[in-house]
C-alpha cells in the first residue's frame, strides 16, 4: 500500500436481516481522486458510503484512512463529512450558522469562523444567503449550503451521497459543473454515490461499477464506457446492443451470422463470448458497397443531435444505431462495424449450473425441490453432484403455481433476437433463461425444466 | 329559513357550553354564601381570596399552590421522559415499535379510577409512605404517555438525517440531541408539557387514591371535601373565573403566535 491511497477499503462485507448487501468490497482512493460508486438502486453503492461515514458498522472487513484502520472509530470523530441526498440542513438554524456548525463544535474562534464561512459560502455562490432561514431556498440553493456546511470543516475526504437527485436536470448539469470546480479548487478527495451513468462519466476521475453488493469494475470513465467487463456493466453504462458471439481465433469474432474483424486476442479458438456494440459506433449508409452486412430500417426517432433507429439484420437480429443522418424506416441500408469498436467480453457463465444431490434411479433434488431427470450409470442415491441444464431449456410459465418453483424476473437483457433473464428463485437462487417471450422486471414466474435437458456432472473434489 | 335554524343552533350550543362559566362569573362578584343569591356588587370574594381572609383558613391558598406545583413538576419530568421514550420508539423496527405504541397507549384509555386504585395499591404494597411524592410520581406516570403522543409526529416529520448530520459535523450524540434534536422536537415537546400540565391541574381520581392521609389537598380534592361539608366555599368562584380567564388568554396567545408564525413562513 503507498502513501497515496486515502481511503483503502479490504474485504468488506455487510448483511441486513440474512441478505448480503455488500459482499467481499475491496477498493482504495487516492488522495484527491473523484472516486464515483455507480449501480443501480439497493445494489449496495449507499451502504458502503455510510460505512465509511460510520453511521453503520462492517461485519466484517476494514477501512483503512491514511492507513490506520478507522472501523470502531465513530461518525463523530472521524475526520469525514457527508453531503446527504435530502440536504439535511438544520431548519431551526439560518444559513450561516449551519454551515457553521462544524466550526462551533471544533471551538475555532470566532474571528476565524466568520472568515471561513464567508469564504465557503461564497465558494458555493450562496454569499448574499447568510441571514436567511434554509426553508425559504430553493432545493438546488439547500444543497450548495450542505455542500458549504461540509467543506468548511477541510474534510479529508468528501463523501456525496446522490446530493443532486433531487434536482431538475437542468439544475443537475449546472451544479454537476460546479462541483467538478469545487473539486479542483479545494483538492479534496471527494467519493460520490450515484445511480447516474452520466453524472458518472461526467464528474469522476475514477468509477467503482455495483451491482447487488458486489464490485463489477473498476476504471476510468472512458475504460467503463469503452472496455466493459461483462453484460451488466455495459448495458447499464450507456446505451449498448449486447449480443452472443463466438470468437474464432484472435482478432476474429462471429456474431449476428456474419464474422467481424477485432483487435481482442487470448481468449482461445471457438469460444462463446459476449460481443457489445455501441449505436454510435455502427456506420449505416445508403448503398451495400462496403457494408459488411445489410438491414432494413424498423424505426427512427429524433433525439435532439442524432437519431436512433433500430435496423433489423439481414439474420434477424436487431441492432440500434445513431447516426446524425436519418434513414426512412423500411430502406434497406448497409452497415459496417470497424475492428476497434468491437467490445468483446468472456461469458460469466454459458449454462446454468446448480449443487444437485441423486436421489433415486431418476429423480434429483436441487433448487430445494425434486426433479425427475435421467439420472446415468454410476450414480447412486445419496451423491452430492452438479446438475446443468442450457439457457433456452428453462421454460417460464405465466402462473407461479404452475412451475416446479416459483421466481421472480430479476434481470433483463436484450440480445438482440432474444432476452436473456436472470431469474431469482422463491428460495434465493439464480437461473438465467433465454426466451423470446416478452417478460418485465418484477414478473413473477413459474419454473419447468424437462428431465432430459437435465445434466449431471460429478463435483470435483 | 335553513341559514337562520343553523345560526340558532350553534349559539344554544355555545350558550349551554358556556352558561355555567358565565353564571360562575358573574356571581363571583357577590358576597352570598350561597350561590345564586345576588346581594348586591362587591369584590370583597377577590379581596379575600389574595388576603387569605379566607373561611377555614388558608387552606384554599395551599390547595390551589400545590396543585400548581405538583402539575408543574410532573409536567416537567414527564416532558423530558416522554420526549426520550418518544426517541426510543421511533427508533425501533415494525413489530417493537407499534407494540410500545400499542403499550403507550393504554394507559391514556383507561380509566383514571382503575390508574388511581391500581397505584394506590402498588404504594402500599411497596410500603412507600404516601404524600407529595407518590402523588408526583402517580401524575408523571399518567402525563408521561402524552407527551410521547405529541412527540412522535414531530419525529416522523423530521429528516431522518438531520441528527446523522449532525454527528457527521463532530457533534457527539448528547450534543446532536441537544443542538439538533431537542430545537426540532421543540414544538412537540411543548404541546405535551401544556397536555400534561392540565392533565395533572385536571386530575381527581389518581391524587385521591395517592395523596395518603397527612392531609395533602390540590384544588379538586379540596373542593370534593369542601362540597361534602356543605356548601362550597364562596371564594371558589373568583377563582374559578380567574383560572378560566388565565387559560383564556393563554389560548390567545398561543394562537395570535401561530397564526403570526404562519404569516412569516409564507
Amino acid at each position: 500500500m503507498t502513501q497515496d491511497n486515502i481511503i483503502d477499503i479490504q474485504h468488506l462485507s455487510k448483511s441486513f436481516g440474512g441478505v448480503k448487501v455488500l459482499d467481499d468490497i475491496n477498493f482504495y482512493v487516492r488522495q484527491g481522486e473523484f472516486v464515483t460508486l455507480l449501480g443501480p438502486s439497493g445494489c449496495g453503492k449507499t451502504t458502503l458510503l455510510r460505512q465509511i461515514a460510520g453511521f453503520i458498522a462492517p461485519d466484517e472487513g476494514r477501512i483503512l484512512l491514511e492507513g490506520k484502520d478507522i472501523s470502531g472509530i465513530p461518525p463523530y470523530k472521524r475526520p469525514l463529512n457527508t453531503v446527504f441526498q435530502r440536504y439535511a440542513l438544520f431548519p431551526h438554524l439560518d444559513v450561516f450558522d449551519n454551515v457553521a456548525f462544524g466550526l462551533k463544535l471544533q471551538k475555532v474562534p470566532r474571528k476565524e469562523i466568520e472568515v471561513r464561512v464567508t469564504k465557503m459560502l461564497k465558494m458555493v455562490s450562496m454569499a448574499d444567503y447568510e441571514d436567511r432561514s434554509v426553508d425559504s431556498l430553493s432545493g438546488g440553493q439547500q444543497q450548495r449550503v450542505a455542500i458549504a456546511r461540509a467543506l468548511v470543516n477541510y474534510p479529508k475526504v468528501l463523501l456525496l451521497d446522490e446530493p443532486l437527485a433531487a434536482l431538475d436536470l437542468k439544475m443537475r448539469k449546472d451544479m454537476q459543473m460546479e462541483l467538478k470546480e469545487i473539486h479542483r479548487k479545494m483538492g479534496i478527495t471527494f467519493i460520490y454515490v450515484t445511480h447516474d451513468q452520466e453524472e458518472a462519466l461526467t464528474l469522476s476521475d475514477t468509477i467503482v461499477v455495483f451491482n447487488e453488493g458486489r464490485i463489477q469494475q473498476i476504471g476510468t470513465p472512458a475504460d467503463i464506457y469503452n472496455e466493459p467487463v461483462n453484460s451488466f456493466v455495459a448495458d447499464f453504462i450507456g446505451e449498448s446492443t449486447i449480443l452472443n458471439g463466438t470468437m474464432i481465433r484472435d482478432r476474429r469474432v462471429e456474431f449476428m451470422g456474419h464474422e467481424f474483424d477485432c483487435v481482442d486476442e487470448g481468449f482461445g479458438e471457438n469460444v462463446p463470448v459476449d460481443v457489445v456494440v455501441r449505436p454510435e459506433d455502427v456506420y449505416i449508409m445508403n448503398q451495400l458497397e462496403g457494408a459488411q452486412f445489410s438491414g432494413v430500417v424498423k424505426s427512427c426517432i429524433f433525439k435532439g443531435v442524432h437519431y436512433e433507429m433500430f435496423v433489423e439484420t439481414d439474420n434477424g437480429f436487431e441492432l440500434m444505431v445513431q447516426d446524425y443522418n436519418a434513414f426512412e424506416p423500411g430502406s434497406t441500408v448497409g452497415l459496417l462495424i470497424r475492428p476497434g469498436d468491437i467490445q468483446v467480453m468472456r461469458k460469466e457463465r454459458t449454462c446454468n449450473t446448480v449443487e444437485a444431490v441423486v436421489e433415486d434411479g431418476s429423480h434429483i433434488k436441487m433448487l430445494g425441490c425434486n426433479w425427475e431427470c435421467e439420472v446415468p450409470e454410476g450414480f447412486t442415491p445419496g451423491d452430492e453432484v452438479l446438475a446443468e441444464f442450457d439457457f433456452e431449456k428453462v421454460e417460464l410459465l405465466d402462473n407461479r403455481e404452475d412451475g416446479k418453483l416459483g421466481g421472480e424476473v430479476h434481470f433483463l437483457l436484450y440480445k438482440g433476437d432474444h432476452y436473456h433473464l436472470t431469474i431469482l428463485t422463491d428460495d434465493g437462487d439464480h437461473l438465467w433463461v433465454d426466451t423470446n417471450d416478452i417478460w418485465d422486471k418484477g414478473d413473477l414466474v413459474g419454473i419447468e425444466i424437462a428431465p432430459a435437458d437435465i445434466k449431471l456432472k460429478r463435483r470435483n473434489g | 329559513m335553513k341559514k337562520i335554524l343553523a345560526q340558532c343552533y350553534i349559539w344554544l350550543l355555545l350558550a349551554m357550553l358556556y352558561a355555567p362559566l358565565l353564571f360562575i362569573a358573574v356571581f363571583s362578584f357577590t358576597e352570598s354564601r350561597v350561590l345564586g343569591n345576588w346581594t348586591g356588587f362587591s369584590t370583597k370574594l377577590y379581596a379575600n381570596l389574595f388576603t387569605g381572609g379566607v373561611n377555614g383558613g388558608s387552606s384554599l391558598m395551599s390547595a390551589v399552590e400545590n396543585t400548581l406545583l405538583i402539575a408543574l413538576i410532573a409536567a416537567v419530568f414527564s416532558t423530558i421522559l416522554g420526549t426520550v421514550a418518544a426517541i426510543g420508539i421511533f427508533n425501533l423496527r415494525g413489530r417493537k415499535r407499534q407494540t410500545m405504541q400499542f403499550l403507550n397507549n393504554i394507559p391514556m384509555i383507561n380509566p383514571d379510577i382503575i390508574t388511581g386504585v391500581s397505584l394506590f395499591l402498588l404504594f402500599v404494597f411497596l410500603k412507600f409512605s404516601q404524600g407529595y411524592v407518590t402523588v408526583i410520581l402517580a401524575h408523571i406516570t399518567f402525563c408521561t404517555p402524552y407527551v410521547v403522543l405529541s412527540v412522535m409526529p414531530k419525529l416522523s416529520q423530521m429528516n431522518p438525517n438531520i441528527y446523522e448530520a449532525a454527528l457527521d459535523l463532530g457533534a457527539t450524540p448528547s450534543t446532536a440531541l441537544r443542538k439538533v434534536l431537542v430545537p426540532e422536537l421543540r414544538p412537540g415537546m411543548i404541546s405535551g408539557f401544556i397536555m400534561a400540565f392540565t392533565m395533572s391541574l385536571d386530575d381527581f381520581a389518581v391524587t385521591f387514591f395517592t395523596r395518603g392521609t397527612i392531609g395533602l389537598d390540590t384544588l379538586s380534592t379540596y373542593i370534593y371535601t369542601d362540597a361534602r361539608k356543605g356548601g362550597l366555599t364562596p371564594e371558589l368562584r373568583p377563582l374559578m373565573t380567574l383560572i378560566f380567564l388565565l387559560v383564556l388568554v393563554l389560548l390567545l396567545i398561543i394562537n395570535l403566535r401561530s397564526a403570526r408564525a404562519e404569516n412569516k413562513a409564507k
